[in-house]
């Protein structure tokens, strides 16, 4: 109980760190508002069967959006040196760990709150519950192992340059399970008719979180 | 003959003796695959059944890229828990031999599937993984580069090491189910613990296989030489600039 109040704290702070700049939350929004009206004019969405690529634009544009978020989460704490306040805390690094991730996770969820409803509204697919669901697993599998390369990322050279490179291989598993179950979803079959995708996903989530929260440690030991 | 005697008897060496093996295995190996195993019969004659013998250094090269990437989850595995700078120099001249022969896999695969599917590339499991395997291990390379500081570049690659090789089976079991509707084009060799092909063929292909494991040990020796010359150098200049 100690320990989930400690992350809570850790994602506590995070927010009130960005509820007074709006920086990430603001530029991941408007970023994946931009995304979807070039994957407009790319794809030529006036297509007669939206749908079947509505999953892929839309999860293209989470992670788009989500890596602007992952990559702000480290920087930060690095450059004013917030980081190591946090490594001095009395606190188990796992709970850093989780912190992060947490705050991440809450961060592209509110920038999906916000781009789901433009979705449905611009490219014309019908809106249904489950969507949450899938939606949330698959940002705390992005999330999950994004945010133990957003912390080697900051001690990098290129820093912004290096978290793609390193994630979007990694995470193309968990892409190509929510754009299945997104697209499932969309055609209206129930959750359930997909539950072995929904699985599989899970499975993403809790094998990368194990590593990553084992492996944390070793990224940010100085 | 040069009096001293000192050419003719140095030691023993695991390099150049592996070197030396390695060379040979490597030659007879194409001798194998393009001479000894008999053309596939069971193909249309012409650049189909020509082009099918690159399939003896097109599994041996994906051997050892799948070997040498499981050497270095080994070596990041042991650079994490003992911190010794050996086990990273195994991980890192591992991979780099690793996505060396990935990348030959890469090349060969659509050598041989541009006459025999009509297509360069298709989105089927083995090659989805081995191009995400690439990537990957492409990406530990450039994240070694980009970090500055060795100790810390140690530990962050020991950890993609790590994540990158669970990654592996996922991304196959993955895209296996993404197309599951559509059967995998990529021929099936090994099935049920027998072969599919021709005894001279198998022989062919075990023998290669072990040329290039040969190679691969071989390639791993010289590479981590070199890295712990490196080490020496970077040593002696700091001792130097202390002085």
């Amino acid at each position: 109980l100690r320990f989930i109040h400690q992350v809570l704290t850790i994602v506590w702070k995070d927010v009130v760190a960005e509820l007074r700049t709006k920086e990430m939350l603001s530029s991941m929004f408007v970023f994946a508002l931009l995304v979807l009206f070039i994957f407009n004019f790319a794809f030529d969405l006036r297509v007669a069967n939206v749908v079947a690529l509505a999953p892929g634009v839309l999860w293209v544009t989470f992670a788009f959006a989500g890596m602007l978020g992952l990559n702000r989460s480290f920087i930060l704490e690095k450059d004013q040196g917030c980081l190591d306040g946090l490594l001095l805390c009395p606190v188990d690094r796992s709970a850093i760990y989780f912190g992060k991730m947490l705050g991440n996770v809450l961060f592209m969820a509110v920038v999906e709150a916000i781009v789901v409803p433009v979705f449905v509204v611009l490219f014309n697919v019908p809106f249904r519950w489950e969507l949450v669901v899938v939606i949330l697993l698959g940002d705390l599998g992005f999330a999950g192992v994004g945010t133990l390369f957003s912390a080697m990322a900051v001690n990098t050279r290129a820093r912004e340059v290096m978290l793609p490179v390193l994630l979007f291989p990694i995470v193309v598993p968990a892409m190509i399970f929510a754009v299945k179950l997104t697209g499932a979803i969309l055609d209206g079959h129930p959750l359930l008719r997909v539950a072995g995708w929904l699985r599989w996903l899970v499975g993403f989530d809790i094998i990368f979180l194990v590593v990553s929260y084992m492996t944390f440690d070793y990224v940010v030991e100085e | 003959v040069n009096g001293t005697g000192e050419g003719k008897l140095r030691r023993f060496d695991v390099g150049d003796a592996l070197s030396l093996v390695a060379a040979v295995m490597v030659i007879v190996g194409l001798f194998m695959a393009l001479v000894y195993a008999p053309d596939a019969i069971n193909l249309p004659a012409g650049p189909v059944r020509l082009t099918q013998h690159v399939f003896y250094f097109h599994v041996a090269s994906a051997w050892v890229g799948f070997f040498a990437f499981f050497v270095t989850l080994v070596g990041s595995v042991m650079y994490l828990w003992k911190g010794e700078r050996r086990w990273d120099i195994l991980a890192l001249s591992s991979v780099e031999i690793g996505v060396a022969f990935i990348a030959m896999v890469l090349v060969t695969g659509p050598l041989w599937a541009r006459p025999t599917w009509g297509i360069w590339w298709t989105w089927e499991p083995k090659l989805t993984t081995a191009a995400i395997l690439e990537l990957i291990y492409v990406a530990y390379l450039m994240l070694r580069a980009m970090t500055e500081d060795p100790e810390r570049r140690a530990r962050f690659a020991a950890v993609l090491g790590i994540v990158g090789f669970i990654d592996v089976p996922i991304v196959f079991g993955a895209v296996r189910w993404w197309g599951a509707t559509s059967t995998s084009a990529h021929p099936i060799v090994v099935r049920g613990g027998g072969f599919d092909i021709g005894p001279k063929m198998l022989t062919a292909l075990l023998f290669c296989i072990a040329a290039f494991t040969v190679l691969y040990f071989a390639l791993l020796v010289w590479r981590m030489r070199l890295e712990r010359l490196r080490d020496g150098i970077r040593q002696l200049k700091q001792t130097w600039r202390g002085r």
